[in-house]
């Protein structure tokens, strides 16, 4: 099991001629995800096959519509590439196409563009992932988005991300120490996102083969504390987290649009506190993202279910220092998890 | 992006807003001109004098010399960053009011210590004020939705409302599939007390206030205060816009807003070459793609005893032209000691990187510790090119390494000039 997207999801690409979908389509189809197809309006009933040095494994039918690719290819995930102006006219074609998982890559849409999307989300069946976020990935099965491939490893850990390479650099991490993931969902940077904290820990905490969450997040908003509050109530697995920008000055957007800290809220000292509240193991450096969370499942009983033990938290304190032995070669140099 | 209070007014005017008459000037003659001319010869007998600059608390804010940051005294008093003339000759103590602001520099709470240079004030009219309101209009991430925010404690520190009388802020979330109802303003209206000519003038000014914010693409629009009059009209006194950057595109003619004295020389100057830059204080500057990365990098450089000197992301492209103009950005803030390069080559390879950083220093000269991580696609490769290099960098595989590696260069750093200085002090 993983999450959201699996072998069987087939993908259609919008904005699939252009050169980051064309470039992504064939690094997709490289990973061997199940693109089906891809829409730009004009385009339709032609194939296409990439060009140079993206040229497609195999080539693929062009639809006008989501609809017209919908009906021919029975697509249920869409991966959108493009432009901001243009973005959320695609999403809500993808919603009003019926299509269940729409992956939004796109940086850059306005935010009154995004509420009218929201709302429109909320009257469908469809789950929004991203914007302005590298898409999500189920090892071996599925990559639907814009992350490197290899670094990724089928296991155990569930991961979502409100960024890009920090999650490629928590991913590493684990992989390093031997840790798969189960699926990583990247769910974007800006301030309003279709599938937030606290939807995608939902999803892991319900599905069997994830048995660890790894929760990287960052200033700005308040999504982290409102998934704190859901894990404490809810979540039974080992949850690490992490919250970047502890040294960001307020009222400066750090690059992302939503990771700002705003009239005093959204600090990472804030953050990091609820989530330790919360019985989230928080680690300071995110270097030491893949090891403190092979030190939490080895405490755990090397990732075994724990759902006997009464609270998550209390199995998760005062395991921090155990086991930092049998590491592998890099990160055994790294010094014990520090207290 | 931000712009000033007098632009912010011009615009909301444009939308319909009840702004009271005001001209910006850049100069104290064209200020006592138009106090004459605008104001004086129509009898007007009450004009304040705002200083504009990107920060708030002007009210309080105390205006220095640069050179010699001795406070500056107009009339015999403390001059402030917002003053309001209403007797003897008005355009007289205009002139000088303006002649103290300008040039001079506004240190308000915002601002920090070293405050902010006026360079444009506002002759604005006076009006007879009867109560002070805060009203701003705001996304709501939470919801996803914008919201209406009304407090009848006008033109204090909101924040500090929030915290200790959370009641007494009013909020109307809009829901953007029916949009601003009038049951919404009326609810506010008679929450807040208001009743016949005033409670008309208040709902039509925010149900203006609210398409003025949408139409301007805002990501913010506060009023604060928003005063209603003797008469009971409700009017914008001060106004904050930030315009969504995202939405910028939609507004050609925002670009001409910007004041580009208001920001950092050089996040101006890494803006043009597409760098997402901020300035900090610290000692250790950063070069990473990928915000969040960059973000994480800024603290993994606290942990390891440095500071960091900036946020920068080069993106996900990182190529040449982008590293040695990054370079050549950090390099300018004399306060960096040490440079920590952390690039997760995901679908970019660290060998182009790499060759990329190599080239960059052909052009700028590198005089302090420079930390190369590169993780990722062909990183090992990566790493034998900057070894080979006869550069002097310290490599490192992981973020673990790369901070320790910046502790050592600080150090080393550290104990060099306690050598060089050793002769000096025997």
């Amino acid at each position: 099991m993983s999450v959201l997207v699996n072998k069987n999801s087939k993908v259609v690409v919008q904005g699939i001629t252009g050169s980051e979908g064309t470039f992504h389509t064939s690094q997709m189809l490289q990973y061997g995800t199940n693109v089906v197809g891809g829409i730009t309006p004009g385009k339709g009933g032609t194939t296409y096959s990439g060009k140079g040095e993206d040229t497609f494994t195999r080539p693929l039918p062009v639809f006008n519509s989501v609809r017209e690719a919908v009906a021919d290819t029975a697509a249920d995930v869409s991966i959108i590439f493009v432009p901001a102006p243009m973005a959320a006219d695609a999403i809500l074609e993808s919603i009003e196409g019926g299509i269940g998982v729409i992956v939004c890559i796109t940086e850059g849409i306005p935010v009154k563009d995004m509420i009218t999307v929201n709302a429109a989300l909320k009257n469908s069946k469809s789950r929004l992932i991203g914007p302005n976020c590298p898409g999500i990935i189920t090892p071996d099965e599925a990559k639907i988005g814009i992350m490197p491939g290899y670094i990724f490893l089928r296991g155990p850990v569930g991961l979502v991300s409100r960024s890009g390479t920090l999650t490629y650099e928590a991913v590493k991490q684990l992989t390093d120490v031997g840790l798969g993931q189960s699926t990583c969902i990247g769910i974007g940077g800006d301030p309003i996102v279709g599938t937030k904290f606290i939807d995608a820990i939902e999803l892991f905490n319900a599905d069997p083969e994830t048995k660890a969450i790894v929760m990287i997040g960052e200033i700005g908003g308040n999504a982290e504390e409102e998934a704190a509050e859901y894990i404490k109530k809810n979540v039974k697995k080992p949850v690490v987290g992490f919250i970047a920008g502890i040294t960001a000055p307020p009222g400066r957007r750090m690059g992302h649009a939503g990771a700002i800290i705003s009239g005093g809220k959204g600090t990472a000292a804030d953050k990091i506190a609820t989530m330790k509240k919360c019985g989230i193991t928080v680690v300071e450096s995110p270097a030491e993202i893949g090891l403190t969370m092979k030190n939490v499942m080895d405490g755990n009983g090397s990732g075994v279910k724990k759902s006997q033990r009464s609270k998550g938290t209390t199995a998760k304190k005062g395991t921090g220092n155990k086991a930092t032995t049998g590491l592998k070669e890099k990160q055994g140099t790294a010094k014990k998890n520090k207290e | 992006m931000n712009i000033h209070e007098y632009q912010a007014k011009e615009l909301l005017h444009q939308h319909g807003v009840p702004v009271l008459p005001g001209r910006a000037v850049f100069n104290a003659t064209d200020a006592g001109a138009v106090a004459f001319a605008d104001f004086a010869v129509r009898g007007v007998k009450t004009i304040v004098v705002k200083a504009q600059i990107h920060a708030g608390g002007r009210g309080k804010g105390t205006v220095h010399d640069p050179k010699t940051n001795e406070a500056v005294v107009v009339a015999g008093k403390p001059l402030r960053g917002v003053t309001v003339i209403s007797d003897g000759n008005l355009a007289d103590k205009v002139y000088h009011t303006a002649l103290g602001l300008l040039g001079n520099k506004l240190v308000t709470v915002q601002t920090g210590v070293e405050g902010k240079t006026v360079n444009r004030v506002l002759i604005e009219e006076g009006c007879n004020i009867g109560h002070e309101y805060y009203c701003s209009i705001l996304l709501d991430r939470q919801t996803g939705k914008n919201v209406i925010m009304i407090s009848s404690e006008g033109g204090v520190d909101i924040e500090k409302v929030a915290e200790e009388t959370p009641d007494k802020i009013l909020k109307e979330y809009i829901d953007p599939s029916v949009d601003l109802q009038q049951f919404q303003l009326r609810r506010l209206g008679f929450q807040l007390g208001l009743s016949g000519s005033s409670f008309k003038s208040f709902t039509s000014f925010i149900s203006t206030l609210y398409r003025a914010y949408k139409a301007m693409d805002c990501s913010l629009l506060e009023v604060n205060p928003l005063v209603s009059t003797a008469s009971g009209e409700f009017i914008a006194l001060d106004a904050k816009v930030n315009f969504d950057d995202n939405a910028l595109y939609r507004h050609p003619e925002y670009p001409e807003l910007r004041d580009i004295s208001e920001e950092d020389p050089l996040e101006v100057e890494a803006g043009k070459h597409d760098l997402n830059y901020i300035k900090l204080d610290g000692n250790v500057g950063c070069m990473v793609n990928g915000a969040g990365l960059a973000m994480a990098t800024m603290d993994i450089i606290q942990l390891a005893g440095g500071k960091p000197a900036n946020f920068l992301d080069v993106g996900g492209g990182a190529d040449v032209d982008r590293i040695e103009n990054a370079f050549r950005i950090m390099m300018s803030d004399p306060h960096v000691k040490a440079v920590l390069i952390n690039i997760f080559g995901g679908i970019v390879r660290c060998d182009r990187v790499a060759n990329g950083i190599l080239q960059a220093l052909n052009h700028v000269s590198v005089t302090m510790p420079v930390i190369v991580r590169l993780d990722g696609t062909n990183a090992v490769e990566a790493r034998e090119i900057l070894r080979k290099s006869g550069l002097n960098f310290l490599v490192a595989a992981t973020m673990k390494e790369a901070a320790d590696k910046v502790t050592e260069a600080l150090l080393d750093k550290k104990m060099a000039s306690a050598r060089k200085s050793a002769p000096v002090v025997v």
